[in-house]
């Protein structure tokens, strides 16, 4: 119904008004605007894309699976390869449920690292999503801008835990290692040089006229619909509107873990001032905003742990117990693409391992509600849109 | 060629035709926008501004196999897909190189054991020229392998020989269950094999009493 | 509110329809009958008080231990639960709701036990229900595209089940 009523009033589809049947087109696994492995069929009529059927699992690696046959803290270099652009945080999920499971009680420099390196990582994440989505909009520069800076966050961690990408430094009971010395200051100093920088994405991707044009006022989604299909993330943030009294949702305020009510930050949600009159709220173009000031909160808050990282009580890690105990545990916790849920069950037995271990992964619920955004949209908007969601794909299919 | 070189002025090269043909086929590799999973992160990185892939001539990554000769395979092959990769192989024009690029590409990584969807090595379903490992592998690994490509590509003599492309051979073939004349009849003397190997090893691990 | 507020507003609207409830659980939660399961989520978004807008998850859990020997010590008769965590956007409130089903429905192994779908309460049960069924094997009925999620339409066998065996090969690619 909804495309009909489009098809009637929309100016592009009446200059396209050929007639035409219906086709199927096949997008994807391989292709490059879809992230990875995602297919998508679409249903199209001409120009205008009437139905989205995702299929998923392309990349379905068994993760669950092997939750149940590993003992807990060899499964951590899993929840690395679920979301590989930021497996700080979700080794940080995973330790927390392990963690709340077996009632334990972190120390507070532990916390203050895991906040200062999640942090790090959610940067390096809306960068990489930022380039991606230039990518798929067809403009090469934000890419080479965004891992020129990435590389440098990278440079950080590697000095922290020696890798690049699939990191497992932040462990049951604490973070692997300290700090190495000197590393706060460097730290410091990339803040300071990427500060600046902001605004050079802005004047790239944020204002510029064709990306506005290919972004604003595409995909919209209602506030209504996000919550029914469990979008969470900037994908549910962009849909809110603080001026018609809708919370500021962000499991870092509502529900703070690790310390983070200590912090001084803000939850992103819309109306910004700044937005380009074409923009409507819960479009692309809001869901991508959402992550550029993200990223400049995220700033602030690593500031503020550098800070509190010299005088931070405590030791680093604390030994888990030897066994688990029976019971079960699910802990949600604020991803750079949502709220990521890990639900483990321990045994009665004094088998070390746990008895089932469940990944809700928020690409995957806001990857569902695809269908519902895109119908009656062109096709070129659709790489437009799946690329607002910003999936990884490892994710979604775990 | 010995009593041309030289003749010429100093500006002036001479070659074979089959080298000037490797040489261009090898600066001007372009590879095909296959990312399946993490190692694609790296892949990009590779492609991006510190690793600069450009350098070699590897950086025109395209969309579609048809203009693409080089198929990185960057991440995890599950069954599901596959049957995909063989056909988007299948699509590449000759001459075409395989890097598989990532433990799980190269024997399953760390899926191997519990992974019941994984394909245990990408060389199961495509033949594969280059194995880079590491999980994922560093930048500066995966230019390695397309060095090696290159190596490889400098060294064809598809016309001088007048050989077919050299197509190579999967080292392990796709069956669960070896041919009869090559599997062992006794399943006991196996056994006593595997374990006079698990002593060896054993022995040798052992620490010495020094 | 408190779970207990929250477990005590569903036994005075459903009384002995609640099979059990277990407070001093890290998760407080509820089980139900799987004939109940519907009408009790409809409340459970639908009342003021409550307003679960929000279904984060649903989980299926095989409770089963293919060892006979430690069969015995693991504390638990086998059976499959499916797991609904809930969260409120308007109250920031959660909850967890449970549905204990048989391993095989009549006992009868290969037919998949059923649960009612749960799509028309929340639109986000389409995909994790058919993840569920994909994986842990549970019949939804009345779900509106009642397909493998994950794995290939060809796969046999649902992998998070306890007694999965691990295939062999698959058209051809071996698989150990």
């Amino acid at each position: 119904m909804a495309t009909a009523d489009l098809q009637r009033n929309d100016q592009t589809v009446i200059e396209f008004d050929v007639r035409t049947d219906e086709m199927l087109v096949n997008m994807g696994p391989q292709h490059p605007s879809t992230h990875g492995v995602l297919r998508l069929v679409l249903r199209t009529d001409g120009e205008v894309v009437s139905e989205v059927t995702p299929h998923l699992g392309y990349l379905h690696r068994c993760a669950e699976k092997i939750g149940e046959n590993v003992l807990p803290i060899q499964f951590i270099p899993y929840t690395d390869r679920m979301d590989y652009l930021a497996g700080m945080n979700m080794n940080l999920g995973y330790s927390m449920a392990v963690e709340k499971l077996c009632g334990m009680k972190i120390p507070e420099k532990a916390q203050v690292i895991r906040v200062l390196i999640v942090e790090m990582n959610r940067i390096a994440s809306h960068l990489v999503g930022m380039g991606a989505y230039g990518l798929d909009l067809g403009t090469f520069s934000p890419f080479l801008y965004a891992f020129r800076e990435r590389e440098m966050i990278l440079d950080l961690f590697e000095e922290v835990c020696g890798a690049r990408l699939t990191y497992s430094y932040v462990t049951i009971g604490g973070v692997h290692d300290d700090l190495p010395e000197g590393w706060v200051g460097r730290c410091q100093q990339f803040l300071d040089y990427l500060e600046p920088r902001v605004e050079e994405y802005h004047t790239l991707l944020t204002r510029n006229a064709i990306f506005v044009q290919r972004t604003a006022g595409i995909g919209i989604m209602s506030k209504e619909l996000a919550l029914s299909h469990g979008c969470s993330g900037p994908m549910l943030r962009g849909s809110l509107n603080a001026a018609a009294g809708d919370p500021a949702w962000d499991l870092r305020k509502t529900e703070p873990y690790c310390g983070y009510e200590q912090y001084n930050f803000k939850a992103i949600i819309p109306p910004f001032p700044e937005a380009p009159p074409e923009a409507v709220l819960g479009d692309c173009w809001h869901r991508f905003y959402v992550r550029m000031l993200e990223l400049v909160e995220s700033i602030k808050i690593v500031r503020e742990a550098l800070k509190k990282y010299p005088q931070a009580q405590g030791s680093h890690r604390i030994e888990p117990p030897r066994h688990l105990p029976a019971g079960e545990a699910y802990v949600e916790t604020e991803c750079p693409r949502g709220q990521m849920g890990f639900y483990v069950i321990g045994r009665n037995t004094k088998d070390p391992v746990l008895l089932r271990v469940r990944a809700r992964s928020s690409s995957f619920s806001n990857l569902s509600v695809t269908n519902a955004i895109c119908a009656g949209c062109l096709i070129a908007d659709v790489p437009a849109i799946v690329g607002s969601i910003d999936i990884v794909m490892g994710e979604v299919d775990r | 060629m010995g009593w041309l070189e030289g003749r010429f002025e100093e500006s002036v090269i001479t070659s074979t035709l089959e080298q000037v043909i490797n040489w261009a086929r090898e600066s001007s590799m372009w590879p095909m926008t296959f990312g399946l999973a993490c190692c694609a992160i790296e892949m990009m990185a590779s492609g991006a501004s510190r690793y600069d892939m450009d350098r070699f001539g590897a950086g025109a990554f395209r969309a579609t196999p048809r203009q693409a000769d080089l198929m990185i395979v960057a991440g995890t092959v599950n069954y599901k897909m596959a049957s995909r990769v063989r056909r988007l192989y299948n699509q590449m024009p000759d001459p075409k190189f395989v890097i598989a690029m990532g433990a799980c590409t190269c024997g399953g990584g760390p899926y191997y054991k519990y992974g019941y969807n994984v394909v245990k090595g990408v060389d199961l379903v495509v033949p594969v020229d280059v194995y880079v490992p590491g999980c994922p592998p560093r930048p500066e690994a995966l230019l390695e392998g397309l060095m090696r490509i290159q190596d490889k590509v400098r060294g064809m003599k598809d016309l001088t020989k007048n050989q077919p492309v050299e197509v190579p051979i999967p080292s392990r073939t796709g069956y669960v269950l070896l041919p009869p004349e090559l599997s062992d009849p006794d399943p006991l003397k196996e056994a006593e094999k595997q374990n006079a190997f698990a002593k060896r090893t054993k022995e040798q691990a052992a620490p010495s009493k020094a | 509110m408190t779970p207990a507020d929250i477990t005590a507003a569903l036994e005075a609207k459903f009384g002995d329809r609640i099979k059990a409830k277990k407070l001093d659980a890290i998760d407080p939660f509820v089980v139900v009958d799987a004939a109940d399961l519907v009408e009790v989520c409809r409340f459970l978004r639908d009342d003021p008080a409550l307003r679960f807008e929000i279904l984060s998850c649903v989980s299926g859990v095989d409770y089963f231990e293919p060892d006979p020997k430690k069969a015995l010590k693991a504390g638990f008769e086998p059976h499959v639960e499916v797991v609904y965590h809930l969260q409120s956007f308007t109250h920031r409130h959660r909850f967890v709701v449970k549905v204990s089903l048989p391993r095989w429905k009549g006992d009868k192994p290969g037919d998949l036990p059923e649960v009612p779908s749960v799509t028309g309460v929340w639109l986000a049960a389409d995909w994790h229900e058919r993840e569920v069924y994909d994986l842990s094997g549970v019949w939804f009925t009345g779900h509106p595209d009642p397909r493998r999620m994950l794995l290939a339409e060809d796969w046999e066998g649902h992998p998070l089940r306890k007694d999965y065996e691990f295939p062999l090969e698959y058209h051809g690619m071996r698989g150990r």
